[in-house]
Parts: structure tokens; C-alpha cells; sequence
């Protein structure tokens, strides 16, 4: 009864905050008032309404906390068997893999386009991933690593001519290399004031591409840039993107592969001693700079590999592609995944990169629904979507010994 | 083994340490009391590096470290439990028992060093899984000191051990210490302001007063000392 009269006074409120907009509609040309009443109806029952689920929910999400208990582990070890549990990942991982396999095939170019644009989100959310989510270092300035990346390869190529395959691996270091640049002035910084200076790192150089117009052609950017090659053959439109989307595959892989075993290293614990306690960490002799340096270079270096194969995919680059909007959704990535989770980050990269280019018909809502969706899952899941599991397997582990 | 030379520490401008010198011989209890705000974990802070002495010296082993990093003195074999406890919640116990033993690589030594832990302590072997951040004041402050023993420590520096701790635990506690002293031959210095109880299981103690060490004496002394007495121990 209680939710129900809060509910009301609720929409009661929502009427009349969105009265002079939805309900009066001054026509000036004709010098008439419409006053449309169904409007604020509209609006009445749906905060109504929302309100009340909005309510109904929060009070599941306490009460399963509180009483549900022993249902709410049964159902968390479901999902972390799916991860954990050979017997159930390993045809999981066999059907994504074959997916992944048949889908440019079988799809237009359009759609491999678009799934390429979203594997390149997964590389930078599992970079990012590294100093956010393991080493617990907020940076907000990450996009900075990826523009270095695709310069790297746009500008070597216009005035060196150098090739795909030749900028690849010089992208990844000189993103390593701007990483450890911006690690060491923020070795002593921590939480708001590490972000607000990475935040600043990251404006830094879009700003200088964009002014710096003899060095990088400003924002008229750098255009004909050559696809990757593959020993010399020439590919139409379809199959370069083809190629690319296995390329990108690849360099997933990888990357899963490398981060999974960093996460599983001693600068992996290294890394989350140092997220969990700076002053307990260097008791325990481990040289913080050290890790922070390797934190901020590791993650770097994907980004700066992964902007080498933007730019090849987009065959034209400009400072627009790299502003604070840029990393402000690989954070979210990394954010709504759950913070060091594979799993986690990937399926987040895939929601916040698909979704915006299939409700392209909502395109006006976009960032609407995108705020709406953050704030609904910090209030109800704020561990992310896949929570981290490696703790969960020390659990499991010890129940069987 | 270690000795303390006329040390002057800062932060920023303000000087917390003035000329304090400090002598510890292997195998012995040393004790450091003071009220708040003395500067004894400021003490503690520049042996281990954390906050490096501006002047002075401070010698482990005849072996000058004030200039060194925290990351390059722990490898010699000072190991510190910081104050307030500070161990990873996130980690399950084992996991933060492993993090102490991270600049080890002798697996068997590892092995061997855990069963004496978990003998030392029985509950901790009881909650290994258990994330640390879950389990109690008591058996956080045994997980921070165990963290420290698996590093295999020669000089155990611990700050504040009965920090908000209940008076059977801290009792428990400070047997333990008398016990790793006497069993491993680990010497340990111990900054507490439970001067009764640090005064009851160390060898020797200093007193110090606003950054200054103003009285040292054996822990016997010091505890019959009128001064000590009326402004440390309450009597």
C-alpha cells in the first residue's frame, strides 16, 4: 500500500514537471494554445507504473539478499559452473568459436563491419581492463593509447610508406612507450586526482592532433590509408572487411590468452595487491612503481596495436574518432563487465558496441537509454555483469580438499 | 642488527622525528611506546622506507638502508605489519598468505613455513577460503602478522598489534610474539601504546615524547619507573 501511494505521488509530480512541455503546445504562426490532456495522462500512468516497478525491484533485490540467501548462491553457482566447470564451458566456447568462424560468411558486409568495430571494443576493454579492473588504476584518458596507435600507422605509412604488418607491432610499443610517458608522472596519484590527470593526458594529445597541423594535418585528418595485405593480394570491398573481422578474431584471441595469463602471474597479484592495498603492498617488498609502470604499459599496448587496425579498417582517421566520449565507453565496458572479468568485459563490449548500431532507429535516445541502462546497473548490479571468478575458484577449490 | 642513528624525519615541513637513535641486538624484543602522535609509527615508516630520515643513518646489519626503497629493504629481511592491520579484503586468506611469501621462490620452504603458520594459528587455517576483508579484528590482525612470517623475516616490525583488539585477543597475540621470538630466533620490534603489555614481553624499551626518545631503559626498569608509571601505564 505504502509503494502504491508513493508511486502516485510520484507520477503526480512527473505531471507537472512535464506539464508546460508535453501538455501545452503554443502554435504561433495561427496565435492558438493546444492543450493536450492525453499527454499527461501518458505520463501519469507510465511514472506510475515505473515507479512502482522501480520500487518492487529494489525491494526483491533487499529482501533476496536478506532471506533468499541460500537460493540466490544456488543460482550464483549456475552461473559460475558455466565458467568454471570444464564439462559446460567447453562446448560453449566450441559454438562461439565456430560462430565466430561461419558469421562473416554467412552475413553482409554491413553486419562483419559492425562486428569488427565491436572486436576492437573487446581488445581495448581487455586492456583497459589490465589497469582499471586488475591494477585498479582509474584512467580515464585511455582513448590516448589508441589514437597513438592508429597515427602511428597513418602517418609512418604517408611519409615512410611502411606497411600493415610492419606498424603493427611498432603501434603496440609506441603505445607501451606513451603508457609508461603517462605512468610516471602519476606514480604518486591515486583515485580522483590519478583519473583527473589522465583525463587531462588523454585531452592532451587529441589536442595536439588537432592543432598540430604540419605533424598530424590537423582535423582534416589523414585519409587512403591501406588496408592490411595478405602476401600481396588484392581484395574487393567485402572480403577486406572479411579478412580484417579474421584478423581481429585473431587478435582477440590473443589477447584473452595474454591477459589471462598476466591475470594469473605474480605482477597479476602484484596488480591486485596493489589495487587492494598500496601500504600492505609494499610491505610485503613488491616495487610499486614497477607495477604501476607495467599496469600502465600492458594496457597501453593493446590499444596502441588495436588503433594501428582501426585505422587500417576505417582507411581514414581524425581526432574526432578519439575524444573523451571514446573512453568514456571502454570505462564503461570494463565498468558494466565487472572489473578484471574476461568473460565480463567481452559480453559488455558486445552489448554497448551492437546495441547503439541495431537501435539505430532510437538513435536520438541513444545516450538516454545508455545513461538509463548505467544507472540501473549500478543500483542492481553493481559487481558488473560476470563478476571477477577467480576469487569464487579459491572457494571451490578448498571445498573439495 | 639494526641500529638507528640520529635520524630527523619529515613530512613536508614538518619535522615528526628530532635526533632519534635506536639500537636493536638479534634475537631481542624491542619495544617502542609513546602516546599519540609521538612518532612511533613515523619511526617504524623510516626504517622500512616508507618515509625515508632526512639526516642520519639507519643500519641493518652494518649495512647502510635509510636510502633505499621499501621494495629493495623487505628483500633483506624486515618485514612490517603495518598499523590499522591493512590486509587485502578481497583475497581469500590463502591468497593473502600467499602475497607475503611473494619475493620467495623455495616452494618447500613456502610449504613448510604455511603448516607452521597454520600451527601458530589453527583459526586461520580454518577460514583459508574465506576472503579477508569477512573475517574478524582478532583474526585479521593474526593474517596480517602470519602474512609478515611467511616473508621469513629477520626483524618483524610491528606497528600497533593490539590496535582495537578485545583484552583475551590481545593477550594471545602478544604470547604469539613472545612465541615466534623464541622459536625462530626472529627479532622483533614493537611500537604499541598498551605500554603494560608491550613492556611485559619485551627485553628492552624506549619512551618517546613528541618525536624525541626520552628515556631507555630494560623493560624490568621501565616499568618500575615512577615517570613511566604515572604517564604510560595508568598507575
Amino acid at each position: 500500500m505504502f509503494g502504491i501511494k508513493k508511486s502516485l505521488l510520484v507520477s503526480i509530480w512527473f505531471m507537472f514537471l512535464t506539464f508546460p512541455l508535453m501538455v501545452i503546445r503554443v502554435d504561433t504562426i495561427e496565435k492558438t494554445v493546444q492543450w493536450r490532456w492525453m499527454n499527461m495522462v501518458y505520463v501519469g500512468v507510465g511514472a506510475f507504473l515505473f515507479s512502482y516497478v522501480w520500487r518492487f525491484l529494489l525491494e526483491r533485490k533487499a529482501a533476496g539478499s536478506a532471506v533468499d540467501a541460500p537460493a540466490a548462491t544456488v543460482k550464483e553457482r549456475f552461473t559460475q559452473r558455466i565458467l568454471t566447470d570444464p564439462k559446460m564451458y567447453r562446448p560453449v566456447i566450441a559454438i562461439v568459436l565456430v560462430g565466430a568462424v561461419i558469421f562473416p560468411l554467412i552475413m553482409d558486409t554491413y553486419q562483419v563491419n559492425i562486428m569488427v568495430t565491436a572486436l576492437i571494443y573487446v581488445v581495448l576493454g581487455l586492456g583497459l581492463n589490465i589497469v582499471v579492473g586488475l591494477a585498479g588504476l582509474l584512467d580515464l584518458g585511455y582513448v590516448a593509447f589508441y589514437a597513438v596507435g592508429a597515427y602511428a600507422y597513418a602517418l609512418l605509412n604517408y611519409h615512410f610508406g611502411l606497411g600493415f604488418w610492419t606498424v603493427l607491432p611498432i603501434g603496440a610499443g609506441l603505445g607501451a612507450l606513451f603508457g609508461i610517458m603517462l605512468g610516471f608522472p602519476v606514480l604518486r596519484l591515486r583515485g580522483d586526482y590519478l583519473a583527473i590527470v589522465t583525463l587531462g593526458f588523454g585531452e592532451i594529445i587529441r589536442l595536439v592532433l588537432e592543432n598540430w597541423n604540419e605533424f598530424s594535418f590537423g582535423p582534416s585528418g589523414i585519409s587512403n590509408i591501406p588496408r592490411p595485405g595478405f602476401f600481396g593480394m588484392a581484395f574487393d570491398m567485402h572480403s577486406a572487411t572479411q579478412y580484417l573481422y579474421y584478423l581481429m578474431v585473431a587478435m582477440v584471441l590473443f589477447t584473452i590468452f595474454v591477459v589471462n595469463r598476466l591475470q594469473h602471474s605474480r605482477i597479476g597479484r602484484a596488480w591486485m595487491a596493489l589495487r587492494e592495498d598500496e601500504i600492505a603492498c609494499q610491505a610485503m617488498g613488491i616495487d610499486r612503481t614497477k607495477t604501476k609502470l607495467t599496469a600502465f604499459a600492458l594496457g597501453a599496448t593493446w590499444a596502441g596495436a588495436v588503433g594501428v587496425i582501426f585505422a587500417a579498417k576505417t582507411t581514414f582517421i581524425n581526432p574526432a574518432s578519439f575524444t573523451f566520449m571514446e573512453s568514456a565507453i571502454i570505462l564503461s565496458i570494463v565498468v558494466l563487465g565487472g572489473m578484471g572479468s574476461i568473460v565480463g568485459v567481452m559480453l559488455a563490449a558486445f552489448i554497448l558496441v551492437l546495441l547503439p548500431e541495431y537501435l539505430r532507429a532510437f538513435s536520438e535516445y541513444r545516450m538516454l537509454i545508455f545513461g538509463a541502462s548505467m544507472v540501473l546497473m549500478m543500483v542492481f548490479r553493481p559487481q558488473g555483469l560476470i563478476s571477477n571468478i577467480r576469487k569464487k575458484d579459491a572457494y571451490k577449490r578448498s571445498s573439495d580438499a | 642488527m639494526l641500529s638507528i642513528r640520529n635520524i630527523d624525519t619529515f613530512y613536508g615541513n614538518i619535522q615528526a622525528l628530532h635526533n632519534v637513535s635506536i639500537e636493536i641486538a638479534e634475537g631481542e624484543i624491542i619495544t617502542l611506546i609513546g602516546a599519540n602522535g609521538a612518532g612511533k609509527t613515523t619511526t617504524l615508516m623510516s626504517v622500512c622506507g616508507v618515509v625515508p630520515p632526512r639526516t642520519g643513518e639507519i643500519l641493518f646489519r652494518n649495512q647502510p638502508i635509510h636510502h633505499l626503497s621499501p621494495d629493495k629493504i623487505v628483500p633483506l629481511g624486515i618485514c612490517q605489519v603495518p598499523e590499522g592491520r591493512l590486509i587485502f579484503p578481497y583475497m581469500t586468506v590463502m591468497e593473502n598468505l600467499d602475497m607475503g611469501a611473494y619475493l620467495r621462490k623455495d616452494k618447500n620452504g613456502i610449504k613448510h613455513d604455511l603448516e607452521y603458520i597454520f600451527d601458530l594459528f589453527p583459526i586461520l587455517a580454518q577460514r583459508k577460503t574465506q576472503a579477508g576483508g569477512t573475517l574478524s579484528g582478532g583474526e585479521q590482525q593474526m593474517l596480517a602478522m602470519s602474512r609478515a612470517l611467511m616473508a621469513r623475516p629477520k626483524l618483524l616490525l610491528l606497528d600497533e598489534p593490539s590496535l582495537g583488539l578485545a583484552p583475551l585477543i590481545i593477550k594471545q597475540i602478544f604470547e604469539i610474539i613472545e612465541k615466534i621470538n623464541a622459536e625462530n630466533n626472529t627479532t622483533v620490534f614493537l611500537v604499541e601504546q598498551n605500554a603494560n603489555q608491550a613492556l611485559k614481553v619485551a627485553h628492552r624499551g624506549y619512551v618517546m615524547e613528541n618525536g624525541h626518545i626520552s628515556l631507555t631503559d630494560s623493560a624490568e626498569n621501565l616499568m618500575k619507573n615512577e615517570d613511566v608509571r604515572r604517564a604510560y601505564l595508568g598507575l
